[in-house]
């Protein structure tokens, strides 16, 4: 093996590789706060909308499931353009994530609303707890901890296909890659470092995640 | 510049047949190491659980871009003059391996302990007692996963069109700078992957059913 590896170029360009890290976890969670409100109109529109509605959302969602992220941002970034509807990349790569997400969340809001057992309701207000209590002990929070970890793990594979929006050029991490391989050459060297900070990142939001999880939305007879 | 015709369109519905190929390298090479990962986690002793469980959250917690990229620049700089499909190919059995990995290990630990015990007590060993006992057993639990997954495969090769492999996406693409109608040709696109993937998830969804059904009685 004649190849010597040169990561000096690569670290010297820390400050851009950071700048891409930030735009890559601050897409990822504008994209998952506006998906899941997507979601939630999505899921309740699915269990208690007219009939029409939900056709369209069960279309919507058998769509996005099965068509490639690639694919999709494809048809945001290049063909709403062509009907008149022009915007950055930062834009359509947003826009395509929160669509993507939108779908894949609204299968596990739905489960999780679908999970509580009526009775529970019922015992709830038989034991006389205020209607807002009842909401908040009974539905709001079990719901929240049975599909935490469904969408905590979908955030981080978000996270991760949002490499692709790099094709477009939104600025992001991979894009950063892209464009410094094209400055120094040391395309192996980059994308080992790339890989690495996305791996941390993985790592920190799923401890992140998991303590959350602990913290916050276990019983309090468990803590 | 020429408008979007009949032959672009059965130029994208031709390429579907590379999109199939690089599916079913990376699916029966992904359940080969997917299964060698599986049987690693759930070993009892730690050196392959190590070793299993790094390998999954490399290829879990990385993109797969990233890790496509790594084995395409990667190569040639250890000496290895790999083509678009080589690349592709590597990356997508390492990815696949992980994940389906994954998958049956849960299915390979939801087979009841008291199975495992017995099949100890009857004094099978580690192979007959996963041949005859285990595996059987935890492959129903597997089955409507994997189909699931199958999915994510077939969507995960259109990254092979940004390293160059000709796919239904790299198809898109050339009929697109040829064309400029994005719209249509895009549409096109998502409908070739859409009648792909579709009857899986439809299939996926109804054994899914199927089997917990079965498990509730």
């Amino acid at each position: 093996m004649t190849y010597t590896f040169q990561f000096s170029d690569v670290l010297a360009a820390w400050p851009l590789l950071l700048k891409g890290t930030w735009i890559t976890v601050q897409l990822s969670l504008m994209a998952t706060v506006l998906g899941l409100l997507v979601a939630i109109f999505c899921a309740w529109g699915k269990t208690s909308g007219p009939k029409l509605l939900r056709w369209v959302i069960q279309a919507y969602i058998e769509l996005i499931r099965n068509t490639p992220f690639l694919v999709q941002l494809f048809f945001f970034f290049f063909a709403l353009p062509a009907i008149g509807l022009r915007w950055s990349p930062y834009t359509a790569a947003l826009t395509a994530m929160v669509v993507n997400l939108g779908a894949y969340a609204t299968e596990i809001i739905r489960a999780g609303i679908e999970s509580i057992p009526k009775g529970q309701v019922e015992a709830g207000l038989a034991l006389s707890l205020k209607p807002h209590q009842v909401f908040r002990l009974i539905i709001l929070k079990p719901a929240l901890r049975a599909i935490f970890p469904a969408l905590s793990s979908q955030f981080i594979l978000l996270m991760l296909s949002s490499a692709v929006v790099s094709v477009i050029s939104a600025d992001d991490l991979t894009s950063v890659a892209a464009n410094l391989q094209s400055q120094t050459f040391r395309s192996f060297e980059i994308y080992i470092v790339v890989t690495l900070i996305y791996l941390t990142l993985a790592l920190l939001f799923s401890g992140l995640f998991r303590l959350i999880q602990r913290r916050a939305l276990s019983y309090p007879d468990r803590r | 510049m020429r408008t979007f015709g009949f032959q672009d369109v059965w130029f994208i519905v031709q390429a579907a047949q590379w999109t199939i190929g690089l599916s079913l390298i990376a699916f029966i090479g992904g359940a080969a190491g997917g299964l060698i990962v599986a049987l690693a986690r759930t070993s009892e002793r730690p050196t392959p659980q190590y070793l299993a469980t790094a390998f999954i959250q490399v290829f879990q917690g990385t993109p797969l871009l990233m890790q496509l990229f790594l084995v395409f620049f990667g190569a040639p700089v250890l000496g290895f003059d790999v083509s678009a499909w080589v690349a592709a190919g590597v990356a997508l059995v390492l990815n696949t391996s992980a994940f389906l990995g994954e998958i049956w290990r849960g299915s390979i630990q939801a087979v009841p302990r008291g199975q495992w015990e017995a099949a100890d007590a009857l004094g099978l060993n580690y192979l007959s007692r996963m041949r005859l006992v285990v595996l059987p057993q935890a492959w129903k639990i597997a089955l409507p996963p994997t189909v699931g997954y199958m999915v994510q495969v077939i969507k995960g090769t259109s990254l092979a069109a940004i390293i160059g492999f000709a796919e239904i996406t790299r198809a898109g693409q050339i009929i697109n700078n040829a064309t400029f109608q994005p719209l249509i040709v895009f549409s096109v696109v998502g409908a070739v992957y859409f009648a792909l993937c579709w009857p899986l998830s439809f299939w996926a969804g109804r054994i899914e059913k199927r089997s917990a059904a079965l498990q509730a009685r």
